[in-house]
């Protein structure tokens, strides 16, 4: 309980982890996935591993933007900053994600004009400050993310720019949610649902989890408190026999969602027929494009993207990890040729990867259970 | 990647219908409130995200959000992301855009 000082309140947690000790049936093993990046990366700066009974395993879900791009896409979007007069612009986790020819932080290096920037919106206003340059946003993320990239693309028309793009990256939580449960070498017991995602989609796109499935899953928010929360409400559905939507994050996550970035995405945005993830391959209908009404927007209507598929470096078990069906020290790379100043894989780079968590809040000792 | 920053709005222009001034840890920039059904007031706390606000939330919200960004060791970096939107201009200026 190395972490205990920083929580909220000790005495709660310590309440709530008292509550889960008397729920859990000691003849039982639960695997209990957090879907979030988010969630992996609290879970693991505050040590609740250590607070939770050892027949509850926690299973690391898909939710780190970086980490599902598989490396062929980071190709394609590097492969727009080597046109002439192109700027590249993306997210500060994208800079050190590995393609096959490096990352782009290096490429950059190498005399590539690749920028970071905070917004999609500082994207646009690079283009409208470079008349003469080409400006793509690469873009990433889940629905937290999508609807700002959506405005930026609506702004660009309403501002009459000819000279800005988007590499559309975007995917949608619930199909990769879908392709676990069908997944034959997974066995999940109930869901720590997503937080942010949810404040864009509310609560309703997860009932299916629970209709068809017959598995819990409970919108949870990032602090230690939440995330128990979340596991106990679990625990408490599946004893009852139960299976339901439940929402813990109610203070940020309205149940309906947010209605103006919704209707932004299905403005801009289509569903791609598939999509490849890394580590869960290809899942039907589970990415955006943009409309072919904004084509002038969008790199992929603009130039030649190969659309290579490259498998994970050598060694590397970054699909297996995302899947779940390994945990991050598992991998033969862990810590040694693959670590936060040189990842390998996506999973080592961003906070939310699990592999970065596992990493720097040193947890190389948990049991594991697969 | 999926920070949402709490800040507080500190200030509106209507010629700007679409921005809002924000106030995160003393860093004051515009955000873009597209995504807001009814729009934002002087004093409103909202929930922040790649430079646009994602919801309104109230004053004890934002503390609790806050709280989470500190405990999840992000409060830092969400005041630099704040201090990098430089899409719109504050007080008249440009900001830079880095290179």
């Amino acid at each position: 309980m190395k972490y205990v000082d920083e929580f909220r309140d000790p005495a709660v947690i310590s309440g709530v982890a008292r509550e889960i000790a008397r729920e859990v049936d000691p003849a039982r093993h639960y695997r209990i996935m957090e879907v979030c990046g988010g969630h992996t990366h609290s879970i693991y700066r505050h040590g609740l591993r250590d607070v939770l009974p050892e027949n509850i395993e926690l299973v690391h879900g898909p939710g780190c933007p970086v980490c599902v791009l598989p490396t062929g896409r980071v190709d394609d979007g590097l492969g727009i900053a080597s046109r002439n007069h192109t700027i590249l612009t993306c997210f500060g986790d994208m800079m050190r994600v590995p393609g096959t020819r490096g990352t782009p932080l290096e490429l950059k290096a190498r005399g590539a004009d690749i920028r970071m920037v905070y917004s999609p919106l500082d994207a646009l206003k690079l283009a409208q400050q470079n008349p003469d340059k080409h400006v793509c946003f690469f873009a990433i993320g889940f629905e937290t993310t999508a609807p700002s990239t959506a405005l930026t693309i609506l702004r660009a028309q309403a501002l009459g720019v000819k000279n800005f793009s988007v590499f559309c990256n975007h995917v949608t939580i619930v199909p990769a949610m879908r392709a676990i449960l069908d997944s034959p070498d997974m066995r999940i017991d109930g869901f720590v649902g997503p937080g942010h995602v949810s404040t864009i989609t509310g609560c309703r796109p997860y009932e299916f989890v629970a209709s068809d499935y017959g598995k819990p899953v409970v919108v949870s928010g990032f602090e230690p408190l939440d995330i128990m929360e979340g596991i106990l409400m679990i625990l408490r559905q599946l004893h009852a026999g139960e299976a339901k939507v439940e929402n813990q994050y109610k203070r940020i996550v309205p149940w309906e969602g947010n209605a103006p970035a919704l209707r932004a995405m299905a403005t801009v945005f289509e569903l791609r027929p598939y999509f490849e993830w890394r580590g869960l391959g290809f899942i039907s209908q589970s990415a955006l494009s943009i409309k072919p009404a904004l084509a002038q927007f969008d790199a992929e209507a603009l130039f030649e993207i190969p659309g290579v598929r490259v498998t994970d470096p050598r060694g590397a078990q970054c699909g297996e990890v995302l899947k779940g069906v390994l945990k991050p020290p598992q991998c033969k790379l862990f810590g040694t040729e693959c670590n936060p100043e040189h990842p390998i894989g996506a999973l080592m780079v961003s906070s939310e990867g699990a592999c970065a968590a596992y990493y720097r809040y040193a947890v190389h000792a948990e049991t594991v259970t697969t | 990647m999926c920070l949402a920053i709490p800040g507080r709005v500190v200030g509106l222009n209507p010629e700007q219908p679409l921005l809002a001034r924000v106030e995160v840890g003393g860093v004051q920039r515009n955000v873009n409130v597209g995504l807001l059904e009814d729009g934002v007031a002087d004093g409103d706390w909202i929930l922040i995200h790649v430079g646009f606000a994602l919801s309104k939330i109230d004053e004890a919200q934002a503390e609790d959000q806050l709280r989470m960004l500190r405990g999840m060791g992000e409060d830092e970096l969400a005041i630099e992301e704040i201090r990098g939107y430089s899409f719109a201009d504050v007080n008249g200026e440009h900001d830079e855009i880095r290179r």
